[in-house]
């Protein structure tokens, strides 16, 4: 009798598993798909942007250009893509990219390039550039961990109020003439590379590589996908979360640093001004960063961001009517977003 | 609607009455057949274990549910169709164990919620409508005031206010689903004189109640309903604790109680020297440990597992297991109270802490606390021992699949592989993952909460003699909070709470099935032989 029913389990055991297996090799397989969701698109669109204008493919465009203009974007989208990972949502990215820069800034240069006169060492600049991405980040992560509010209310208010600092401290000035060394990252280029690219490159790569094999990124994973489960496994929770706002504002600030260099002044109106949340947010969704939490990569993360470089790259080289130019941009994310999702399906928490 | 025109006959007619109710769920068959009836000036006890099918009967009682076969008649007349809530709250009104009160409206708006009187034009009349929930209020003896937000009450005067909605739609038929399972003692004595109020008067109540005490202090009435079938129903004069009991549980599960009793005998084996050296196996102290927030509530609960020590904590939906072994766990933090294992003292509600002292922690419900969906299998197992297995702080896969690999196999999980997402697992061996997370840290205690819960009987029986196995070997201490008594059986003593409080504790195996459920219930042990 218990002989029969042994083997029937095991029996089913074995069915359990084989069908496990088969379903597990075809979730690899569409895994690897949706890691290349992308990949395709891009093709086609280099193949149609090298139709349409002989100077889109080209070296000095591809790298020097796009890759220069995508970099700062691209530093603020793996930011917000930690953020996105652990469940929560920063709008306040942005103006911390246009804050962080211009207090640096307005401490370096002289009144007359609309300084407050301090005449600050630029290497010194840098460092208060980063502590105040470090100190806004650590704001909104205290009011919404320990201070349960609610992210995104948090960070809206925060983002108004960091763009209104911006623009007061300088009275809607913008500071110019930046010192060689405060502008180093976004405007130096090593051969025809720009140092900016190379260094978002590094900070993708370096990221990638801590989600998929660090304890703490592991924990990201943990927290985004059951917040419950990981505390119950013992994961320092609230302290990893607040961890994630404060580096996500660091990486926005550098961002911010990025772009100061490559225009050589800090517009008033940089970051929350121009909106760049909304493509911050488009790269990472488009790369398959899920706002639910827990589910996404940095592969997927930068190829939403090559993608939204070269779309507005290719705009600008084949001279799209500027009253336009918004409308084509909303109309290239949304189809960016429907072709990902069909190709793509949920990305993995990988 | 028309009650008081109907001259009133000298045998009173059933105010509610149910014949051969039959409802199904999926493959689940809630009730086969039952038929009572309620009559006026009586209050009838209903009761049985979870899972006989009463909140299904009191839902279609209520009108949420139809029944797939049977009639449910009110005054003798055929049930309004369903869907026609207003029609049924006229008839039969229902107050659920949680409140259905609105926090943000004042007594006298809730009690006429739906219902305002109004001026012409539909403006709703405002004085009129404050002087009738006085008035209502002040016919029955209730001291709530009708212009208090009701954000402000306590548990107890909300039920007051949703009586008060009841009787103030005419209604002369009430439901109370376990009334008294968020009151203190001196709440439920009012409680109660308020019942017999209603009671005199004439109105027809069904009292739906895990205590047993209760049900022999209120009603009049008892009906038992077990596995879906209505098996007594009795005025509660001719009804003795025992039979009570009986009737609950059921003759074949009393021997049921026998086989287990004697697997408990046969499956452990005899104590070996411990692995462990004597400095590591820890005695975990609870001292005075209390919570006093909603829904939960814990007063001034003190125990002490021996190192080795296999305790089982038991007792009904809220008194209090469930929330003690989360608060030993640093799932939860209490009010008042200290939670000491060995030396150490555990900081309140930090569960990593506690993780660090050495505590495994098998949470109540997997699906929100036990694993992370979209992870692999050997991820969520090792997810306690990442600072263990991590070199820099980086985990390779390699090594984590070492570590989940033989806990895997230990516990025979059935998955496509270790990198599998947990979501793809059957409950069974979701649970497994659950588990399997709990003894990855090599705990020196393991706080266990219904570890079998909605996993097959054959899993069930492996969990268990695993746990089993893993404390005699490695000397660990277990706490296991369940209210499935099987899985008290690999305990060497259980404590039993009632309302928060140590009720009773049976002090040694084989453990008394019928004893447990009494004690469960609140019921002084007598003959049981309860230490």
């Amino acid at each position: 009798m218990s002989e029969t029913k042994n083997s029937l389990t095991a029996l089913a055991a074995d069915v359990e598993a084989a069908l496990g297996r088969r379903r597990s090799r075809s979730a690899a397989a569409i895994s690897w798909i949706r890691e290349a969701a992308l990949l395709p698109v891009l093709v086609v669109l280099l193949i149609v942007g090298a139709i349409l204008n002989s100077h889109f493919l080209t070296v000095s465009n591809i790298i020097t250009g796009t890759g220069g203009q995508a970099a700062a974007l691209g530093v603020v989208v793996v930011g917000e893509s930690l953020v996105l990972l652990i469940g929560g949502m920063d709008l306040s990215l942005e103006s911390t990219y246009g804050l962080a820069p211009m207090i640096a800034a307005w401490l370096i240069v002289p009144v007359a390039a609309f300084g407050d006169g301090l005449l600050l060492n630029p290497y010194l600049g840098i460092l208060i550039l980063l502590a105040v991405g470090a100190a806004v980040g650590l704001a909104n992560g205290l009011l919404i961990i320990k201070g349960r509010l609610n992210g995104f209310i948090v960070t809206l208010g925060m983002t108004i109020l960091l763009a209104g600092i911006q623009d007061g401290i300088v009275k809607g000035q913008a500071p110019f003439n930046l010192p060689t060394a405060f502008g180093y990252l976004g405007a130096a280029n090593f051969g025809v590379v720009p140092v900016s690219l190379i260094v978002a490159v590094v900070l993708f790569v370096l990221t990638g590589l801590f989600l998929r094999y660090h304890r703490i990124g592991r924990a990201i994973y943990a927290i985004g996908g059951n917040r419950e489960a990981a505390r119950a496994a013992g994961i320092k929770v609230d302290r990893i979360r607040i961890g994630v706002y404060v580096a996500a504002s660091v990486l926005a600030a550098i961002g911010g640093l990025m772009e100061a260099g490559r225009v050589s002044s800090v517009a008033p109106d940089q970051g929350y001004g121009e909106g760049i949340i909304f493509s911050v947010f488009a790269a990472a969704v488009i790369g398959g960063v899920s706002l639910q939490g827990g589910r996404g990569n940095m592969v997927g993360a930068a190829s939403g961001v090559i993608l939204l470089g070269l779309v507005q790259n290719l705009l600008d080289l084949e001279n799209a009517p500027n009253y336009w130019i918004e409308a084509i941009d909303g109309g290239v994310i949304l189809f960016a977003l429907i072709l990902a999702r069909v190709i793509g399906g949920e990305a993995s928490a990988e | 609607m028309s009650e008081p025109d109907i001259p009133a006959a000298p045998d009173p007619s059933p105010a509610v009455e149910a014949a051969g109710i039959h409802k199904r769920f999926g493959s689940t068959q809630a009730l086969r057949g039952v038929g009572l009836s309620l009559l006026p000036g009586r209050c009838l006890g209903l009761v049985g274990r979870n899972g006989a099918g009463k909140s299904t009967l009191v839902s279609i009682l209520s009108g949420i549910y139809p029944a797939d076969a049977g009639e449910v008649r009110f005054d003798g007349r055929p049930a309004p169709p369903l869907g026609d809530i207003g029609a049924w709250r006229d008839r039969i009104a229902t107050v659920f164990q949680h409140s259905m009160v609105v926090p943000g409206l004042t007594v006298a708006e809730n009690v006429f919620l739906g219902r305002q009187p109004r001026r012409r034009g539909g403006v709703v009349d405002w004085r009129r409508m404050r002087e009738q929930a006085r008035k209502v209020m002040a016919d029955w003896g209730f001291d709530v005031s009708a212009d208090a937000p009701c954000a402000n009450l306590t548990v107890e005067q909300r039920q007051v206010v949703e009586i008060t909605r009841a009787l103030a739609a005419g209604t002369r038929c009430l439901l109370l689903d376990e009334p008294t399972a968020a009151l203190e003692r001196g709440a439920v004595e009012r409680l109660f004189e308020h019942i017999r109020e209603l009671r005199a008067q004439g109105v027809a109540i069904l009292y739906i109640s895990h205590h047993l005490e209760e049900v022999f202090e209120i009603c009049t009435d008892v009906a038992v309903l077990r596995d879906g079938e209505l098996v007594l129903s009795a005025p509660l004069a001719e009804v003795s604790k025992d039979s009570l009991i009986t009737a609950m549980v059921g003759e074949d599960q009393k021997q049921n109680q026998q086989r287990s009793s004697e697997r408990a005998v046969v499956s452990p084996p005899p104590p070996t020297p411990s692995t462990v050296a004597e400095d590591q196996r820890l005695t975990l102290i609870v001292d005075g440990v209390s919570l006093l927030s909603s829904g939960v509530l814990l007063s001034g609960v003190s125990l002490t597992v021996r190192p080795g020590e296999r305790v089982g904590v038991t007792g009904l939906r809220g008194s209090g297991a469930t929330t003690l072994a989360r608060i030993v766990a640093g799932a939860l933090a209490p009010d008042a109270g200290v939670v000491r294992l060995g030396e150490a003292v555990l900081p309140p509600g930090d569960r990593s802490a506690a993780l660090r002292a050495g505590i495994g922690y098998i949470p109540e419900d997997r699906q929100a606390e036990g694993f992370v969906p979209l992870l692999g299998v050997a991820e969520n197992i090792s997810m306690t021992i990442t600072d263990r297995i991590a070199r820099w702080g980086f985990v390779s896969p390699r090594r984590r699949e070492a570590r989940a690999a033989p806990l895997a196999r230990r516990l025979s999980l059935v998955s496509a592989g270790l990198g599998q997402p947990v979501r793809e697992l059957s409950g069974g061996n979701q649970q497994k993952v659950t588990v399997a997370r709990a003894l990855a840290s090599d705990p020196v205690l393991i706080v266990a909460i219904t570890p079998t819960r909605g996993v097959d009987v054959a899993s069930k029986e492996l969990l268990l003699a695993e746990l089993d196995r893993i404390t005699t070997q490695t000397g660990a201490s277990l706490l296991l909070a369940s209210d499935e008594l099987d899985d008290l059986v690999i305990c060497d003593r259980v404590l039993v709470l009632v309302r928060g409080e140590i009720f009773t504790e049976f002090a040694e195996p084989p453990f008394d099935r019928e004893a447990l459920i009494g004690a469960s219930e609140g019921l002084p042990a007598g003959r049981h032989g309860v230490t």
